[in-house]
């Protein structure tokens, strides 16, 4: 390595990344969303995907999914920086593929196709109960919900069936069985 | 029906509410009925700075000299964004500021108005919170949180945005009560259980080290008066970073001096060597670690810290204690006095062979440098200053550079509030403003601001501010006519290719001293220079100090980037015996 000229430390060893969903709870007030959006731009760390809504109209509160890759370091940098936000009520946090918790993305899916080719797509994604929302003689649109990697496949598989517009959400999480987030 | 009052009063009953006395600010469109309403208040006085950066920074010198927190009141537009420098920089130092600022009404935000500017969305990363107010049911209640924000935990700006109609609305005030139980951000969360397992640590330990930072100045005198105690029950050695400086006598002989990459030998090889670091509200800066993979390879870490985040950030440490310095530092003075009452007779055995290693590391004296009787040394004229003063309880501030660094290294301190400057963000021009801060604050004291002759000159506009509130600030420039510590790295690093570091043209600061209608005084010698100082402190109004000082001197001791502790280059005695030139440099 060529050596540095810089009045920094050079950076060290680059650890393991995991993939963590992270949930927070937040005052659904003007600016929020670009609080917590700055704050991981702002501190260079990554969003793969983000999920918000208002989710208790009564008290205000919105919930915050956001799927991050990072360092177990930064992950929990992550979440001790979100806690220290004022409008940030509670942050809790799981390893993407966690076993009690459940994942899910929403997908639109828009085919294009003579009717073979609309019925063999629609058999691609049987798995994933998919849904005919809209329906035209040369065209069909699905909703799909599934995971990130099995709707990536998914899409994939469709594109020889006439795949022509895609709208996904990010991830939505919630616990199994009677837990809920701490 | 309770009075109603106007957005403009309301910010006036909560700042009284607050007992907020001084104001630093600038007027505006977008602020005029705030301003108009600053006549019906006597209680609070209004200091007018002469750009909203220094009325940023003087509220910050105020907030640190004093520990309440600096209110700051500038316009919209710029002056919103020419406040910014000093809100970022009392975020990066933890200082508690509320600033208020003006804003186009409701019905023009969001087309590009005269002097409309994003300002909640300019100042959200450089503010611990800030809100824009759009009710002014909602004034109150949103300016007393924001002196809530701005004190507790760990402490630190916010901005509230209120547009002018806002202030020109009506609404009903409810006196404020103050909560006595803070907001949940504050995070006193430590327990009895860690304290033991840290005075078990402590016991075990025959190299140990407290690393003390400016935390323990923000948890206010109490937490410096424990600091002293516990320090003399351990018997530890006690190295603190430039923030903290004050917070442990620089005198003692406890007192290793500061570390990190302008910190004296003895302190930086202390870090290394340890077998036990406890960290009392620092926040392993990269200034203070160097190389982070190989910081301190043998030491546990505790780190006692009131923001959890600013735990394992940086370094992963072994004993994480999240609570108000002051209120950790109390409980374990109680339990080591309860449970080992012996222990400093005890750990006096453990760490003698540490003590007799600190000794070999003092007697480097790596602070030491080659004086001339010629040219004034600006190490030679801080130490001459601080002979001078050190008598009175003198205030000190600075700008940012070497002259900072050499301030740092040999004025010691021996009480907590008296060190202002600029470290996270590293501000040139933070000094003189914040002098005048400092001085509102502390109207009879003596207030230097140790300066360079570039840093000075961002901000020197704020002459004026001090001579108006005939504030006897006396800016004290270490004049090398170079950018000091710019120089230093360029001839270090970049073949003493000096590019754009010298500063042709620069004014006479005598001239301009008389100029602003303050008192210019310059020293060329070091005969004269004692002289010449006295004649600063005596005089009753503001002085510009031109200090002629060595072009060419170099700040040491300096760890080089990249490096760990234990390689720090030494001053030139150091590298005449080491023939520390060309290849070596290349390494820094």
């Amino acid at each position: 390595m060529a050596k540095s000229k810089s009045a920094y430390s050079d950076p060290g060893k680059k650890g393991k990344l995991d993939t963590h969903v992270i949930v927070v709870w937040v005052d659904n007030e003007a600016g929020v969303l670009a609080r917590v959006a700055g704050l991981f731009s702002g501190r260079g760390y990554n969003i793969e995907s983000l999920a918000v809504a208002e989710v208790d109209p009564k008290r205000g509160i919105s919930r915050i999914t956001i799927v991050t890759t990072g360092t177990p370091q930064v992950i929990e940098q992550i979440k001790l920086q979100l806690g220290k936000l004022v409008p940030v009520h509670k942050v809790a946090d799981f390893m993407r593929g966690d076993k009690k918790i459940i994942f899910k993305e929403m997908a639109l899916l828009k085919v294009v196709g003579n009717t073979s080719k609309r019925k063999k797509a629609l058999k691609v994604c049987k798995k994933f109960n998919p849904v005919v929302l809209d329906k035209t003689q040369k065209s069909v649109v699905l909703q799909i919900t599934a995971l990130r990697r099995e709707i990536d496949i998914i899409m994939g598989d469709l594109k020889k069936f006439g795949l022509v517009s895609v709208s996904r959400t990010g991830a939505v999480a919630m616990t199994r069985g009677s837990e809920i987030f701490k | 029906m309770s009075k109603l009052y106007s957005g403009a009063e309301i910010v006036f009953k909560c700042m009284e509410d607050q007992k907020v006395e001084f104001i630093f600010g600038y007027p505006g469109g977008a602020v005029l009925p705030i301003y108009d309403e600053l006549k019906n208040h006597d209680g609070i006085k209004h200091i007018l700075a002469r750009h909203e950066q220094g009325a940023g920074h003087a509220a910050e010198g105020y907030a640190r000299s004093c520990g309440k927190p600096g209110v700051v009141l500038v316009t919209s537009g710029p002056g919103a964004t020419n406040v910014v420098t000093a809100l970022t920089d009392a975020y990066m130092d933890s200082i508690p500021l509320v600033c208020i600022s003006g804003q186009v009404p409701t019905h023009l935000i969001g087309t590009d108005a005269f002097q409309e500017c994003d300002t909640t969305g300019i100042t959200r990363p450089c503010t611990k919170h800030n809100w824009l107010v759009k009710d002014v049911k909602d004034l109150a209640k949103t300016i007393h949180k924001a002196f809530e924000v701005a004190t507790t935990g760990r402490p630190g700006p916010v901005l509230v945005d209120i547009p002018k109609d806002i202030q020109f609305q009506k609404a009903k005030y409810t006196n404020f009560k103050k909560q006595k139980k803070l907001n949940g951000k504050s995070n006193n969360r430590f327990s009895q259980k860690d304290i033991d397992k840290l005075i078990d640590m402590m016991s075990k330990s025959n190299q140990p080290i407290f690393y003390t930072g400016g935390g323990v100045i923000n948890s206010g005198p109490k937490a410096s008066e424990k600091l002293r105690e516990l320090i003399s029950i351990t018997g530890f050695p006690i190295t603190s970073t430039l923030q903290g400086l004050g917070s442990y006598p620089g005198d003692d002989s406890q007192f290793l001096g500061m570390l990190g990459m302008h910190g004296t030998y003895e302190a930086n090889n202390a870090m290394h060597d340890c077998d036990l670091m406890i960290n009392i509200g620092a926040r392993f800066d990269d200034r203070i670690t160097g190389k982070i993979d190989e910081f301190s390879p043998k030491s546990k870490k505790v780190h006692i810290d009131i923001d959890p985040s600013s735990i394992n950030k940086n370094v992963k440490v072994d004993l994480p204690i999240v609570g108000d310095v002051s209120d950790v530092i109390s409980l374990l003075i109680k339990t080591i006095k309860k449970n080992k009452p012996n222990f400093l007779k005890s750990n006096k055995e453990n760490t003698s062979k540490w003590w007799e290693q600190i000794a070999k590391w003092r007697s480097v004296n790596s602070l030491n440098f080659i004086n001339s009787d010629k040219t004034i040394k600006p190490q030679f004229a801080i130490q001459r200053l601080y002979e001078l003063t050190k008598n009175k309880d003198t205030f000190i501030t600075t700008e940012v550079g070497q002259h900072q660094m050499w301030a740092a290294q040999h004025y010691k301190f021996d009480k907590p509030n008296r060190w202002m400057t600029s470290g996270g963000l590293g501000t040139m021009g933070y000094g003189l403003p914040a002098a005048v801060g400092v001085q509102i604050a502390h109207p009879d004291k003596l207030v230097v601001d140790i300066a360079g002759e570039a840093s000075v000159l961002m901000t020197m506009q704020e002459m004026s501010t001090a001579v108006q509130y005939s504030l006897p600030i006396k800016i004290f420039i270490l004049n090398n006519e170079y950018m000091g510590m710019v120089r230093q790295w360029q001839e270090l690093l970049h073949e003493k290719n000096y590019s754009e570091s010298y500063t042709a043209a620069l004014p006479d600061f005598v001239k301009l001293a008389e100029a602003y209608g303050c008192v210019g005084i310059r020293a060329k010698t070091p005969d004269e220079l004692d002289q010449k100082i006295q004649e600063m402190i005596d005089v009753k109004k503001p002085v510009i100090f031109d200090c002629l000082v060595d072009k060419e001197e170099n700040c040491f001791p300096m760890i080089p980037s990249g490096k760990p502790h234990n390689q720090m280059l030494l001053g030139p005695n150091d590298q005449k015996k080491n023939k520390i030139t060309g290849k070596g440099k290349t390494l820094v």
